[in-house]
């Protein structure tokens, strides 16, 4: 898509330093000339959304490291105090803790778009590879961070999800202490998983350039599900179209962000956690964070230890492997009829497993999160090979802009015109 | 695009695995014990602000009554001068923190016990929680951010309705300490509480009728105490909510208006590419 830049600075300056570092050129190639699909909708300003998080959430993490203390008699101590006393402090540490839920709001809607219009299949399998590994990524820091604050969520989740460790055969035991840095968790696991905190979102924002680099190599999806043909026809340029969309999309999320940072701050939290760690008293439910609990259901339903442990990363992983499981040559959900009542199935699965992960593992409860796991490695491991074979896809818009053309019933009108 | 009828076929897929995992739940645990009665509060919903003389009244059962057994330790006695808490002057907060029996060394190093400054955190009461647990049977929590440490669960549905504009709910914690303190509800049973998780609890009744002395006329009920002493509480662990919920006006408002803005541009900008 984005071949060799054709941008010429306009002072000297400019080409001087364009010609030993073309740094512009490639700002301008990728944000500014960079062509989009004209008809993408506004399930594709996730991405724009998704990038406000992650620098939102290092800005106001790196403002809370000044005053947060990682040790365990002091850390729950310094939360209070940066709620208490600090200037402002009450906002960046609801900033950062609702952003860390907005964040996956945004992952996880950005994800289901991606599912629903096949933007995993050839030739963005690196594209979406990279996506999960962010993903991964993103799971890891959210933990790390909901531990800083030490309060009882804090340590008895972090003692929970470490011992899944201990299934490993053979080298379980010691390879949990080794995580822990102590028989159990402690201080020096305090001091490691900040460190690590600080050091992930960094790494994300690594693979996010790649995330985008990959993608600026083979072009976006969009909703028809067919690729660009004609530059002029099916696309338009970056700037000013999807600049201002996006801007748009991310103000609009920045009031629900505000929403909850304002008013109901402390609705996706966890009460448990004003309680200071005390590791003599275990609480009654130890539920992770809301964005985990898809995982933790699936984890408990397996009745053995190292099952439920292998089940719950099998079922990120599995998501790795989507380009070649789902078999249908057609991309868009909007033209396979079959695939889109399972797809939707597929999302009320996980918010079945999502609720059934914030209740206790007993009875009926564990019952169904045994049905919906079953369902969803079903849909992956049988339902989206066979589909693939057994599904009749509408006819497919030979391209975008006659897409947008039976859309809106008019001509197709080139903007550059 | 998306069809109705794959939508309601997945409802009602997800509808019928819901209830089975709910009626079989409820089965199992043969119901839950009641729900606190939800009050009307004066800081609840987006303009909600604390009602100064109900904080001052608050404080003043707290101090007559709880202090005997829950510190107080994460606040500083001057935060009750504080903006957007209870009120108190300047003047009124340096006598009362001289009342106080502060622990501190002097210049030769020894251990000594001086009257508070504002500046001081309100004293801890026990050494320890085993001092503690050792008179009360169990250590008595400090109440900094009790107010948000405890809370209920509301259940399917209601608890997707609490976080959404207009009917957000988030006074869990001021209603179960409400509910807990009117809770001893069998005379016979002193260590009886209808509202505490297992219902044993090691606090014996704390509040009766006329213990606590008003001179603003309030009633000098159990009902209104524990009232008082719960939105006392709201307050001392979340001392910026009135800060926090004037913020949020504005930027909601500001938000409103560059949405507005950024929408009829995008508008403009695309009219001549569709
Ligand atoms: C005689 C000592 C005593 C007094 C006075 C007292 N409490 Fe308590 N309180 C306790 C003890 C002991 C516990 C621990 C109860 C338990 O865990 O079983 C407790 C627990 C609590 C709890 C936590 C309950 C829970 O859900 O874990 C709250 C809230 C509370 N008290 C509020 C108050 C308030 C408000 C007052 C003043 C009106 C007060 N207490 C007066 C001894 C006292
Ligand atoms: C990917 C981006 C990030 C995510 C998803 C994330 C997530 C979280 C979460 C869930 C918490 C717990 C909040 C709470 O309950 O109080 C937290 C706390 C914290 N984070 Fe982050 N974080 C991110 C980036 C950062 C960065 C870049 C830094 C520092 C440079 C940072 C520093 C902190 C600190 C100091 C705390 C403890 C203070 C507190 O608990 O409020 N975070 N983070």
């Amino acid at each position: 898509m984005s071949g060799p830049s054709t941008f010429v600075p306009k002072s000297a300056l400019g080409r001087w330093f364009e010609s030993r570092l073309p740094i512009m050129g490639l700002i301008h190639g990728s944000f500014v000339a960079y062509p989009t699909p004209r008809n993408l909708n506004y399930w594709w300003a996730f991405g724009a959304i998704l990038s406000f998080m992650l620098v939102a959430q290092i800005i106001t993490g790196i403002v809370l490291t000044m005053h947060y203390t990682p040790q365990v008699d002091l850390a729950f101590a310094s939360v209070e105090h940066i709620m208490r006393d600090v200037n402002w402090g009450w906002f960046l540490r609801y900033a950062h803790s609702n952003g860390a839920s907005m964040f996956f709001v945004a992952v996880y809607v950005h994800m289901f778009r991606g599912l629903y219009y096949g933007s995993y299949k050839a030739p963005r399998e690196v594209l979406w590879i990279l996506g999960v590994i962010i993903y991964l990524l993103m799971m890891a820091t959210g933990f790390l961070g909901y531990t800083l604050p030490w309060g009882q969520m804090s340590f008895w989740g972090a003692t929970v999800i470490t011992n899944f460790f201990t299934a490993i055969p053979l080298v379980g035991d010691a390879v949990t202490t080794w995580l822990w840095g102590g028989y159990s968790v402690g201080n020096p696991t305090l001091n490691r998983f900040f460190a690590l905190h600080y050091l992930l979102p960094f790494m994300i924002a690594g693979v996010v350039v790649l995330h985008v680099w990959a993608l600026h190599v083979v072009g976006q999806n969009n909703p028809a599900g067919v690729e660009v043909k004609n530059v002029d026809r099916d696309t338009v340029p970056f700037t000013p179209y999807a600049t201002i969309k996006d801007s748009f999309a991310v103000v609009c999320f920045m009031i629900l962000y505000a929403w909850f940072i304002f008013y109901v701050p402390n609705y996706l939290g966890h009460a448990d956690n004003y309680i200071e760690a005390n590791p003599l008293s275990t609480p009654a439910h130890i539920v992770p964070e809301w964005y985990y609990l898809p995982f933790y259901a699936i984890l408990r339903a397996i009745p053995s230890k190292l099952g439920g442990v292998t089940a719950m990363f099998g079922s990120i992983a599995i998501l790795a492997f989507l380009p070649w499981l789902d078999t249908s040559r057609v991309r868009s959900a909007s033209f396979r009829p079959m695939y889109r009542i399972f797809f939707w199935a597929f999302v009320l699965c996980c918010l079945g497993l999502g609720y059934l992960g914030a209740q206790p593992a007993e009875g009926g409860y564990i019952i169904a999160a045994r049905l919906l796991t079953a369902f969803y490695f079903g849909f992956f491991i049988i339902i989206l090979p066979l589909l693939g074979i057994f599904e009749t896809p509408k006819p497919v818009p030979a391209t975008i802009a006659d897409a947008v053309l039976a859309k809106n019933g008019g001509a197709v009108m080139n903007p550059a015109e | 695009m998306i069809s109705f009828k794959s939508i309601s076929l997945a409802v009602a897929i997800s509808a019928a695995t819901f209830s089975l995992a709910q009626s079989s739940a409820l089965a199992q645990e043969g119901g839950h014990g009641p729900t606190p009665h939800m009050e009307k509060w004066s800081f609840a919903g987006m303009f909600g602000t604390y009602d100064k003389a109900q904080l001052q009244r608050g404080f003043r059962v707290y101090r007559e009554v709880c202090s005997a057994c829950h510190s107080l330790s994460r606040l500083r006695i001057g935060n009750l001068a504080d903006e957007g808490g209870p009120g108190f002057s300047e003047g009124q907060v340096k006598a009362l923190a001289a009342e106080y029996q502060i622990k501190d060394f002097n210049d030769k190093g020894e251990p000594i016990q001086r009257p508070g400054f504002p500046s001081d955190n309100f004293p801890k009461i026990f050494a320890n929680e085993d001092a503690a647990a050792a008179v009360h049977g169990k250590a008595p929590p400090d109440l900094s951010v009790i107010a948000k440490a405890r809370s209920y669960s509301r259940g399917f549905p209601f608890f997707l309705l609490d976080m959404l504009p207009g009917v957000a709910y988030q006074e869990h914690g001021p209603d179960y300490i409400h509910a807990l303190l009117n809770g001893y509800t069998k005379p016979d049973d002193t260590k009886w509480n209808e509202y505490f998780p297992g219902n044993q609890i090691a606090m014996p009744k704390p509040l009766s009728d006329d213990q606590v002395d008003y001179t603003d006329g309030s009633p000098k009920t159990v009902e209104q105490y524990s009232r008082d002493v719960a939105a006392f509480l709201m307050w001392a662990a979340e001392p910026k909510l009135e800060e926090r919920k004037r913020t949020g006006l504005n930027a909601l408002i500001f938000l409103f208006i560059f949405a507005g803005l950024l929408y009829f541009t995008k508008k403009k900008i695309w009219a001549d590419a569709h």
